[in-house]
């Protein structure tokens, strides 16, 4: 018995070992390559920003210039979806967590569809936003305001950001939502118990607390939509544009598809390297700096969950 | 009074009105699922009615041979342009089986051990810096991913394996792996901190050693959770776009070679839609494997959703 007992020790000790080695090993291969990536991309791109590649439009089909346009058409994009995508998730995560019974059937339908709606592949959003928006919406829109002319029934800014919309809304709801848990119960009962209505309680007291969990949402959302390219290749994007877009109608360039035209479709694509490098590099830092901004802010919400 | 009694009623109205609102806005996640399936559908059905597409593009042909090899042997060919246009799903559901699968044996091994490491070895301090880089790792959009893997991975792996195509399913893939990482390890994370403290501690209290707890106990606890994390990350990395339109060489070829160039599904209707005739055989066929992406991602969603929901119930009620 005794014997045994000792011939076994020394194997339990080895297979933690293994385990924690290989675990320990696993994540630090992760983050390597994350790290290898972030360096390999800032090699390849910081010596080509400048306040000149930020601010000028390119020129020589992307192969000189700058990337102002395409700036300008992302930030545009993600303004016009932030305004389409924030109020709807952050109604829908107050009905889900504030008025909705947890388990009636439409409860659970929604937050069926909206765990659907997050793993919807983005190249379908971008057939949705052509089939629905562009060809039925706009359309529609055309044939009644403008007799039949064709300003709204085509590409368009105002379109890729109702379709990245909806691709985000079920970003803005779990923020939400997570936001609305860690509030506790006392104070929707104490401003109930104060005589205030239920809607009166949410807009002043439980809104105002919650402002971080929807900022955060908000800002995840601007990362997200920022960063993706397949909703928008058929919806508004365009890879070069004289102007920058000043109407909902207008196309619009941006950081992403510049990326992913110079890279696959430029005729010498060594040429557009230090460009496209540097693009790439802008993109990621915008969209880096905002999830950064969301990691501090969720985390700082959780600590608050926690005391 | 009678003011008062005004004020009231009005602030009924704004209750009940705000109510609704909210309900309404609550239901447009719904109508969007429903709205997605109608709309993409709507466009993928005249293969199935119209006659004169049917004529080019229909269910069979999608499925069946309709070419033959140098050598011989029957082939299936993806070729949507030319004088007799083919329109074979089996090289494009081929390619885009072979870059998941690549991306699950890249992404699930790892991204399961370093939840592991989170949740049972790393020190508090460290775990709390672990979670947040790999979100970081999340927040990499895809289209950074697919330059990343087209102009640095690319090179690197055809160094390393010889490659004769320098775009393929093992560069898009392992690039595919790298976007799927952080969805498999958040659901795992989230399932294996959810085991029960009582279940760890008893195991202990019984003389099992740690790695004991951890591969007999909590493993087996956590299995549920791991196998959905496993499965949203599978429905991801099938409907990814970005990166296998960049970085897969995007030429349909039908072999189980996974150093053969591959068109992906996503990948096809991407590079296509912008230049197809619109109400063609073409554009319809294109909505048609958009449906089918749907179809496919919504069903491992689903399970996935599904396993997540029934693990959740059944920690609350051990919890009570």
């Amino acid at each position: 018995m005794k014997a045994t007992a000792q011939a076994r020790a020394p194997r339990r000790y080895t297979g933690d070992l293994v385990l924690a080695t290989a675990t320990g090993v696993a994540v630090i291969a992760i983050l390597g390559l994350l790290l290898l990536l972030l360096f390999e991309i800032t090699r390849g791109g910081i010596g080509q920003i400048s306040w000149k590649f930020l601010s000028t439009a390119p020129s020589k089909g992307g192969l000189a210039g700058g990337i102002w346009p395409a700036i300008f058409g992302t930030m545009a994009l993600v303004l016009l979806m932030t305004i389409a995508a924030v109020p709807m998730g952050v109604a829908t995560a107050i009905y889900l967590h504030e008025y909705a019974h947890p388990d009636a059937l439409l409860t659970r339908l929604v937050r069926v569809a909206v765990a659907n709606l997050a793993g919807v592949p983005s190249i379908v959003f971008g057939l949705f936003g052509v089939g629905f928006f562009i060809e039925t919406v706009g359309t529609r829109i055309d044939d009644i305001f403008y007799d039949g002319g064709l300003l709204y029934g085509k590409p368009a800014i105002v379109w890729a950001a109702m379709t990245l919309a909806l691709l985000t809304l079920p970003v803005v709801i779990v923020a939400t939502e997570e936001a609305l848990k860690a509030i506790p119960r006392d104070h929707r009962e104490g401003s109930l118990a104060l005589g205030a209505t239920k809607w009166q309680t949410i807009a002043h007291v439980i809104l105002p607390q919650a402002l971080p969990g929807i900022l955060t949402g908000g800002i995840l959302a601007v990362s997200r939509g920022a960063g993706e390219v397949a909703p928008i290749l058929f919806t508004g994007a365009a890879y070069y544009l004289p102007f920058l877009p000043a109407h909902p109608t207008d196309q619009f360039m941006h950081l992403g598809y510049h990326v992913f035209v110079l890279a696959t479709q430029s005729p010498d694509v060594n040429a557009a390297l230090p460009n496209l490098y540097a693009t790439v590099l802008v993109l990621l830092v915008l969209t880096f700096l905002l999830n950064l901004a969301a990691i501090v802010l969720r985390a700082r919400i959780r600590a608050k969950l926690r005391h | 009074m009678w003011q008062q009694a005004t004020n009231r009623r009005r602030k009924h109205v704004l209750e009940w009105l705000t109510e609704k609102v909210i309900l309404v806005t609550a239901l447009i996640s719904i109508l969007s699922i429903l709205l997605i399936f109608y709309f993409v559908g709507r466009k993928a059905v005249p293969i199935l009615t119209n006659e004169v597409i049917q004529q080019t593009a229909n269910l069979a042909e999608f499925f069946r041979p309709n070419g033959t090899t140098p050598d011989g042997h029957t082939t299936f060919i993806w070729q949507p342009i030319s004088e007799r246009p083919k329109y074979s799903f089996i090289p494009l559901l081929l390619g885009t089986l072979k870059a998941t699968i690549v991306a699950m044996l890249v992404s699930v091994p790892l991204a399961l051990l370093a939840a592991l490491y989170t949740t049972e070895y790393a020190p508090r301090q460290v775990r709390e810096y672990i979670k947040p880089a790999i979100e970081l790792l999340a927040g990499v959009p895809s289209v950074v991913l697919g330059f990343f893997a087209l102009v640095v991975m690319a090179t690197w792996l055809q160094k390393l394996f010889q490659f004769e195509m320098r775009l393929n399913a093992v560069v898009s893939g392992c690039a595919l792996g790298l976007a799927i990482i952080p969805v498999v390890y958040t659901v795992a994370e989230d399932a294996l901190s959810a085991v029960p403290r009582a279940l760890r501690e008893a195991s202990f209290a019984l003389g099992a050693s740690r790695a004991q707890t951890l591969l007999r106990v909590i493993l087996p606890a956590a299995l549920p959770g791991i196998f959905a994390g496993i499965v949203l990350g599978f429905g991801r990395a099938v409907g990814e776009t970005m990166i296998v339109v960049m970085a897969s060489g995007n030429a349909a070829i039908t072999s189980w070679n996974p150093a053969d160039s591959i068109r992906t599904m996503s990948a096809t209707v991407a590079a296509e839609l912008a230049e197809v005739v619109y109400g063609s055989a073409h554009y319809h066929t294109l909505f048609a494997i958009g449906a089918l992406l749907f179809i496919i991602t919504f069903v491992i969603n689903s399970i996935g959703d599904w396993v997540i929901g029934r693990l959740n119930t059944r920690l609350q009620g051990a919890k009570r």
